[in-house]
């Protein structure tokens, strides 16, 4: 009966994944998971001989409570890194399960399966806490790299691995065994930091989508530790969906996997960062100049970026986007695939604003109609239009498709500074004669750009 | 056929369902995907609670209870923070309401 109703919560698992692969279905997949996830919470409590209930369903209740709540409050801006740190826990907690199994566990295959368990559980804690810091500024978004920092990873990860084999050598069983798993759990969590730490900042999420499938596998592996069949289908759903997930978001920002997590290693530094001197001349202007130039353009591209999330400011360039439409002139918003923090967070932040979903358009659509777009509205966006990712071969960001705001026939910054974006590299456009930079808040720079419409 | 094996089929045709099941996603999606997938790990929780059950000693139960903390807040969290994201999708009004709101929540920004 119980084994009946793990059957019945893989499916919804299996259903849930479908569903959200689908604009249509997205929401109504999610609420399946989460209902087949309740429902195998509710039967494990049926397990014959299960001690402990009281102090667990505290602990259950102390975890809900806590999750709902952050999952509830925190800003749509700040998602990316709490999938991170939601992704980090799980790990987290399949390493404890792992650690707390090993000594009742055969030898064999469900050892080293635990074993594996403890190594990768313990990667994707560490290595998601290191996503999160960088994501919410706690540490540079720069790929950190030292000198010989692809031997420090490979010797680290082989200690990691040399002391899973003293365990399995052990069988999983006393003293030494049991110190050797704990130091397995340490200095994977090391492998996890030095992981996480050569990737750029604007590779953080595709870094994200990796550990998550490393997470599911975790699982699954202990699912195979405890013999429990939901544990290995739900684990292995996300595993083998989480690695064509990376895959596909690399696909989109025409990266490799490879490449993001190696290519720091190899990377002679920022190259081509600190082009030209500090006083280069640009054409900053104010609010009214912009309004002019937007109030009788015919057609005008929003292109929004993180800057935008963090000056909350899609409300804002709504409001100005209406105000044009009805002077007539044709607004759309060229969206990055990854404008924001993440594939698909701008979407959420513009339909969070109610900008109408026909007016989003995908980068590939809009670049062919960006000549003949007059003015191109940049909005706290800065890598996602750096044509030094088609132009300059030692760019970290050589070889992301970008949106071609260069071809409009002219280019609009709202900037809060010169300061380079996320993955701190400058912009040639910024210099260019076409382009106007308008500095300050995102949010209140688009206020007074609508102020001054209203008074054309 | 023995159990290992048996379970060894199960995690070879459920990675080959993984596969199938999200071949063609919108980049539009990918962010909830990634979360929903995430929320989905969370069922590990059902390992931590059986984990925990048959603690011995109080050391293990207090590490096993951690384990259920932790698995519930990927659980729970997730599903969350995945229909938050996709009830944006949904049409319209309500979502005009809540998003007024939203900024005034700033103190609980860096929750986590």
């Amino acid at each position: 009966m119980r084994d009946f109703a793990y059957l019945v919560s893989a499916v919804c698992f299996i259903l849930a994944l479908k569903g959200l692969s689908s604009p249509r279905t997205a929401r109504n997949g999610n609420l399946v998971g989460a209902a087949g996830g309740v429902l195998a919470v509710i039967v494990v409590f049926t397990t014959k001989g299960l001690g402990h209930i009281l102090p667990i369903l505290v602990a259950v209740a102390v975890g809900t409570v806590v999750g709902a709540l952050v999952a509830r409050r925190v800003q749509m801006t700040a998602m990316p890194q709490l999938v991170a740190i939601f992704n980090g826990v799980g790990g987290g907690a399949a390493a404890l399960v792992a650690l707390l199994e090993l000594a009742s566990t055969d030898d064999g295959l469900p050892l080293a399966a635990a074993i594996f368990s403890l190594i990768v559980g313990s990667v994707s804690f560490s290595g998601s806490a290191v996503t999160f810091a960088k994501l919410q500024e706690l540490m540079t978004g720069r790929p950190v790299i030292f000198p010989g920092g692809p031997l420090v990873f490979g010797g680290t990860l082989a200690v990691a691995i040399g002391l899973g084999v003293v365990v399995f050598v052990g069988d999983g069983q006393g003293t030494a065994a049991s110190v050797a798993a704990v130091a397995v759990v340490l200095v994977s969590l090391v492998v996890g930091v030095l992981f996480v730490l050569p990737v750029g900042g604007a590779d953080v999420p595709i870094v994200i989508s990796l550990l998550n499938a490393f997470t599911g596998l975790t699982v699954a592996a202990s699912g195979y530790v405890l013999s429990n069949t939901l544990l290995i289908v739900a684990g292995t759903l996300v595993g083998a969906s989480g690695t064509l997930l990376t895959r596909m978001m690399a696909a989109a920002m025409g990266r490799s996997i490879t490449s993001i997590l190696f290519g720091a290693f190899t990377a002679r530094g920022p190259a081509g960062a600190a082009a030209g001197g500090e006083a280069r001349p640009v054409r900053s202007v104010g609010p009214e100049d912009v309004a002019i130039l937007l109030g009788y353009a015919r057609k005008v591209v929003v292109v929004p970026g993180y800057g935008l999330a963090v000056a909350q400011a899609q409300h804002t360039v709504r409001e100005l986007a209406d105000l044009l439409a009805a002077r007539g002139v044709a607004v759309s918003y060229g969206i990055h695939p990854v404008a924001g923090r993440m594939p698909g967070h701008m979407n959420v932040l513009l339909a969070e604003a109610n900008v109408p979903y026909d007016q989003l358009v995908e980068m590939d659509d809009i670049n062919p109609q960006l000549p003949y777009t007059d003015v191109a509205l940049v909005v706290g966006a800065n890598d996602v239009v750096n044509p030094a990712a088609k132009t300059s071969p030692g760019s970290p960001i050589y070889g992301m498709p970008i949106i071609e705001v260069g071809q409009a026939g002219a280019v609009v910054f709202l900037k809060r500074s010169m300061r380079p974006g996320f993955a701190g590299i400058e912009n040639e456009l910024m210099f260019d004669p076409k382009t106007m930079l308008l500095f300050g808040d995102a949010k209140e720079s688009l206020a007074k750009v609508v102020a001054a419409v209203k008074a054309l | 056929m023995t159990e290992g094996m048996a379970l060894l089929t199960i995690f070879v045709l459920a990675a080959f369902v993984g596969f199938e099941v999200i071949s063609k996603v919108s980049t539009t999606l990918h962010t909830p995907l990634m979360s929903g997938a995430n929320a989905i790990h969370g069922v590990i929780l059902v390992g931590a609670i059986l984990v925990a059950g048959e603690a011995d000693t109080t050391g293990e139960l207090v590490v096993a209870l951690v384990a259920v903390v932790l698995a519930t807040l990927n659980m729970v969290g997730g599903f969350v923070v995945t229909d938050r994201m996709l009830e944006m999708f949904g049409r319209g009004a309500p979502a005009a309401k809540s998003s007024q709101g939203k900024p005034e929540d700033g103190d609980s920004g860096e929750a986590a």
